[in-house]
């Protein structure tokens, strides 16, 4: 294999740029002094300040971490629990089941939100935090649910076979050696399922009603009306929060290997 | 091993509730008439008769319109990256990837905004031409702005799974390819683009998938007005109200994405 040209360095550099300039001028302008988004007047933390003071944009936040907890909490209690599950039964409808487990992941999120909006609706679920809660669920559980499986495929059974030979009850051997094996994989799972929880907009916005905002849907609103500092500052501090998700997440998938 | 089956109920009973019962349910809407109460179903297909109207053709069309382009440029602007990426040293490689990835990782509105803010008329770009003395274009709320939008977003969708079948291919080939007379051209098109097939595949459906059925991108940088499938299925049950026409579109979409999946499920036995 030839080593790359200079061309091509000069290719991977542009296109990296392209990606990441319009990030950098987000943060860039999020500490700019001007309202105006086209020229650096000064440094200024204003449009942090008046972030701070804005009530329903706290309260979004506040909405968004709920959120985001609760759903990435039950989410690993179901997911753990499933993956365990699928992978001791030797049903027919295995591979249904497993088809489904990752059904979420592939129907285009709109259809997965009208889905959901309607169904409340027919059971006559209030519009809030329950039904954001259920909505979220429903992407978060496959991505804990892929994680965890991939760990007990790489683990030796005989570990459990062992426990259980010794003395240990099933619930037991589970708790104290299966649990344990497959931690990093349910927290790992937990980490990536909240910070899609956190992002989500699509579902969101179907099942969310009209009283209760989560940040992403407050963002995506003010969006819609057009370019303000204030968002600047806010996708500052939400590009912050994410990467400490990411690295954390990549610290625990690195130490797993 | 028989204990540990009652593990999987409760997710059984949520898979079921949430994933499998909605979906029937979807499937009925799109097939009843509008205002039906639950148990007085009324069968009809109105509702994909309604489609074929011109309008909603319309739509149709400049959706597979505007997810072929992304399609296209995405793989034009990423085969040769992950190519690239592919021939570093093992140690930058995973480095790279992950410079690649980290963009998924920020929130998809995030990455929309930080476009309006260089698109928009008096955004940055227009600032800069103005320095230069060429007068403003519109470059937000256009065809355009939608397809940098989408492309950027989905991008690494399409690199990733390229450079994985590229950093997988056994490098003997290659060799081999050399030592019996290829030039650099007739091993790219001979040996590697072929043996790269099943990761273009990948990549070319999944970013076709998530450009055909977005919809806060167009409604962000497209503009209130500007209506593909996904706006479409969003207007219907969010402002419009005629959920069993949502339902509809809903369901064509879905039929749509499974065509085209085995259609690319083909391909890929095929080669």
């Amino acid at each position: 294999m030839k080593k790359n040209s200079r061309f091509a360095g000069f290719y991977m550099g542009l296109i990296f740029f392209l990606m990441y300039l319009p990030i950098a001028v987000v943060i860039v302008f999020s500490f700019n002094e001007s309202k105006l988004p086209v020229k650096f007047t000064g440094f200024s933390l204003k449009w942090y300040q008046e972030l701070i003071h804005d009530r329903a944009m706290l309260e979004a936040l506040v909405n968004s971490l709920i959120l985001g907890v609760l759903s990435c909490l039950v989410s690993a209690v179901i997911g753990t629990l499933g993956a365990v599950g699928l992978s001791r039964i030797h049903w027919k409808s295995k591979g249904a089941l497993e088809y489904i487990s990752i059904l979420p992941l592939m129907i285009p999120e709109i259809i997965l939100g009208m889905v959901l909006m309607a169904f409340f609706y027919m059971l006559n679920l209030p519009f809030g935090m329950l039904t954001l809660l259920i909505g979220h669920t429903v992407f978060c559980v496959p991505y804990i649910l892929m994680e965890v499986k991939a760990r007990l495929a790489g683990m030796d059974p005989a570990l459990e076979e062992a426990a259980r030979d010794l003395g240990a009850g099933p619930f037991r051997a589970f708790w104290d050696i299966t649990l344990p094996l497959i931690m990093p994989a349910v927290i790992s799972g937990s980490l990536l399922a909240f910070a899609m929880s956190m992002d989500d907009v699509v579902i969101s916005i179907f099942v969310n009603g009209p009283r209760l905002s989560t940040l992403p849907i407050k963002v995506y609103t003010q969006l819609k009306t057009g370019v303000t500092p204030e968002i600047n500052a806010l996708c500052t501090i939400l590009l912050a929060a994410t990467l400490i998700i990411f690295i954390v997440y990549s610290l625990i998938t690195k130490k797993k290997k | 091993m028989k204990q540990y089956r009652n593990l999987i109920k409760p997710y059984l009973v949520w898979a079921f509730v949430v994933i499998v019962i909605p979906l029937i349910l979807i499937a009925l809407y799109a097939f009843t008439e509008d205002g039906n109460e639950v148990l007085t179903f009324s069968f009809t297909l109105e509702n994909f008769r309604k489609f074929l109207e011109a309008t909603y053709m319309s739509v149709i069309f400049k959706s597979f319109k505007l997810g072929i382009l992304t399609t296209v440029i995405c793989l034009g602007l990423g085969y040769p990256l992950a190519y690239i990426i592919s021939k570093c040293p093992e140690k930058s490689q995973s480095l790279l990837i992950l410079l690649v990835t980290i963009p998924e990782w920020i929130n998809m509105l995030l990455r929309t905004y930080a476009w309006m803010n260089l698109l928009s008329d008096n955004g940055i770009i227009n600032h800069l031409l103005g320095l230069l003395g060429i007068s403003p274009v519109t470059m937000m709320y256009t065809d355009f702005s939608v397809v940098v939008g989408l492309v950027c977003n989905f991008m690494p969708f399409m690199i990733i799974p390229i450079h994985t079948s590229l950093s997988k291919m056994d490098k003997s080939f290659i060799e081999a390819a050399y030592d019996l007379g290829a030039n650099k051209f007739q091993t790219f098109t001979k040996v590697i683009w072929k043996l790269s097939i099943p990761g273009v595949l990948n990549g070319i459906m999944m970013v076709f998938l998530l450009s055909i059925s977005t919809f806060v991108i167009p409604k962000l940088l497209g503009g209130g007005q500007y209506m593909l499938i996904g706006n479409l299925i969003e207007s219907q049950f969010i402002s419009v109200g005629d959920w069993n026409f949502g339902s509809a579109i809903s369901l064509i979409l879905a039929v749509l994405i499974l065509i085209f999946m085995s259609l690319m499920k083909k391909m890929d036995k095929d080669e």
